[in-house]
């Protein structure tokens, strides 16, 4: 749901038309998927609009803002090929979320070709380009350990899914697209003096709040209203 | 679209030996007259030709600036339902700007010179999309009343003379109607629920209802290319009977919202069997036609910033095109227009798998993709 309302952010804003078209749909199918997991647990509207930023559980990585495009494109390989490699083991178990993730994971596989094409195209396109998308990587790197990191409060990973392989795949594939894009792969730490799954308890960076500030005051200021 | 026989066909596009301009002419006023279409191949007076890229060069622009008023409350939209509506729905407006980009390239321009001259001013959009959308309400009353008059000045358009455009017409439609029942579906929960959700409902018409009326363009006798237009058959109605039957489909639709129409003046006149409405106030108008709208110059600036600051993106696509194109295969994509455009129809089949909207809803390639080919 976060990332859906990052990605809403650009409409209006993108480099060319199939890119208003293409983050637009991104974000529609990211916000589809929310919708199905918060039915899940309750009311979607209650759990998106009147929660305070304390409890919301996202990973860091998907609340930072968009930046340049560059920067949107790192978010979206860091987080699609995560989301694509966690799908397709979970579409595989036999775990509560198996038919779920069995129906987004097609959605998720084009988000992480969209994801790829770009990180091509930026990496290997011209010298600004190259220089952008570099810097998006290295700027983002610090937020994906939080991908692969234990959850308090929840016992062990989900059906299907070993963490250890799963950081290890997600490295490999993306190490491999970041080459052939003539980039090279940040160095640094990949989590960025917090505790292990920060976002996962509640802890968020700065301009989280002022997100779902913007988001939550329409629906805030109307106590009780349906829509 | 009326049959054209392959050998017809030829005979009209590439004539034979002896065709004289005169043949060209009538063959031309002859596939009008009987109310078949004119394809891109087709000789066309040059007036027609240009005509025709003016109004869907404008047509595509409205599109492409029509998402900023709305894209405006996506981040606000009080509900996870109408968030992906909104969403859809500005992202339909881009794919129906690339839809009318591309039938306008069927006529010889390109769209990245009609951008440009939107950028630079020298071509229009729609006089509707400077006026700001200043509460969640003015979402609803988008739908309802600027895609309900685009709707009434549309349809006509699916049966317009140039094939190209009015194919693009049927697709656009279809979309558009179903934004406009969505507006009309918005501002019903507003005017049912809370007294100050009905008050915002009604601030909002109060405020869309007059511009909505302005966008069926200046009265019939103030038209400048209303004539020639109709006798080419691109337009089919005149500004005025389109705005009538607008307003005859309105009122009771206001009705049924339980929202009050901001025209005292309005009332069935049971003679003409028609309603009668009061005076638009044309200096308005023309000030925003002008460009002293209230937003002229920011629905610009934002179009031209996104324009300039995703060069860097554009150009690096087609560079990487360039350096990347398989050199065997003359048909491999080595813009990056094409590049783009591949991405585009890749979301174009995701879109399809979203829920809750219809699966037509993108389609990045135009319906006339063939004639371009």
């Amino acid at each position: 749901m976060v990332l859906s309302h990052r990605l809403g952010e650009w409409a209006g804003h993108a480099p060319v038309l199939e890119e208003e078209v293409a983050l637009a749909n991104i974000a529609l199918d990211l916000l589809g998927q929310a919708r199905v997991l918060l039915s899940l647990v309750g009311d979607e509207d209650e759990l998106a609009y009147l929660r305070e930023e304390r409890a919301f559980r996202n990973l860091q990585l998907v609340e930072q803002p968009n930046g340049d495009f560059a920067h949107t494109i790192a978010r979206q390989l860091y987080f699609s090929v995560y989301q694509h490699l966690l799908y397709e083991r979970l579409a595989a178990g036999d775990g509560e979320f198996a038919p779920l993730a069995a129906k987004a994971v097609k959605e998720v596989a084009y988000h992480r070709d969209h994801a790829e094409q770009w990180v091509l195209r930026l990496g290997d396109g011209t010298e600004e380009s190259h220089r952008r998308m570099q810097a998006g990587l290295d700027a983002l790197w610090r937020f994906t350990g939080e991908m692969f990191q234990p959850v308090d409060g929840l016992d062990g990973p989900p059906s299907g899914v070993d963490r250890e392989e799963l950081r290890n795949r997600w490295l490999a594939a993306v190490t491999d697209v970041v080459e052939r894009a003539t980039l090279a792969l940040p160095t640094g730490p990949q989590s960025g003096g917090w505790a292990a799954g920060a976002g996962r308890q509640g802890l968020h960076t700065e301009p989280f709040g002022r997100m779902i500030a913007e988001m939550q005051h329409l629906h805030r200021s109307h106590p009780g209203a349906s829509w | 679209m009326a049959a054209v026989t392959a050998d017809q066909k030829s005979q009209k596009t590439f004539g034979t030996a002896g065709t004289t301009d005169a043949d060209r002419v009538a063959a031309f006023d002859a596939t009008v007259a009987a109310d078949e279409r004119i394809e891109p191949r087709d000789w066309m007076p040059d007036a027609y030709r240009a005509t025709l890229i003016r109004q869907m060069a404008q047509h595509a622009h409205s599109e492409i600036i029509g998402m900023q008023p709305e894209a405006n409350w996506i981040t606000r939209a009080p509900s996870l339902r109408r968030k992906a509506i909104l969403m859809a729905k500005v992202q339909d407006e881009a794919g129906h700007g690339m839809y009318l980009y591309s039938a306008a390239e069927t006529l010889g321009a390109s769209r990245d010179e009609l951008l440009d001259k939107l950028h630079a001013g020298r071509q229009r959009y729609s006089s509707i999309f400077n006026y700001p959308t200043l509460t969640w309400a003015d979402v609803g009353a988008i739908g309802w009343l600027v895609d309900g008059a685009a709707i009434t000045n549309q349809v006509p358009l699916c049966r317009c003379s140039y094939g190209p455009y009015a194919r693009a017409m049927v697709r656009i439609c279809k979309e558009e109607s179903f934004h406009q029942r969505q507006g009309y579906e918005l501002l019903l929960a507003l005017s049912r629920g809370t007294e100050a959700q009905h008050a915002m409902a009604q601030d909002a018409v109060n405020r869309w209802w007059w511009p909505s009326l302005m966008m069926f363009g200046p009265p019939d006798d103030a038209s400048s290319h209303s004539e020639q237009s109709m006798a080419w058959k691109i337009k089919r109605h005149s500004n005025d009977e389109l705005r009538r039957r607008f307003v005859d489909i309105c009122v009771p639709q206001a009705e049924a919202l339980g929202l009050e129409l901001p025209d005292p003046d309005i009332r069935w006149n049971e003679e003409l069997g028609r309603h009668d409405f009061g005076a638009i106030d044309w200096s308005e108008f023309q000030e925003v036609l002008k460009g002293n709208g209230p937003c002229n110059e920011q629905r610009i600036a934002q179009r031209r910033t996104a324009h300039e600051e995703g060069a860097w993106v554009r150009e690096a696509a087609a560079v990487y095109a360039a350096k990347h194109a398989p050199k065997p295969s003359p048909s491999s994509s080595t813009t990056a227009t094409a590049t783009a455009s591949a991405s585009a129809s890749a979301s174009a089949s995701a879109s399809a798998a979203a829920s809750d909207q219809p699966a037509a809803r993108t389609g990045a390639s135009a319906p006339h993709e063939e004639e371009t080919a």
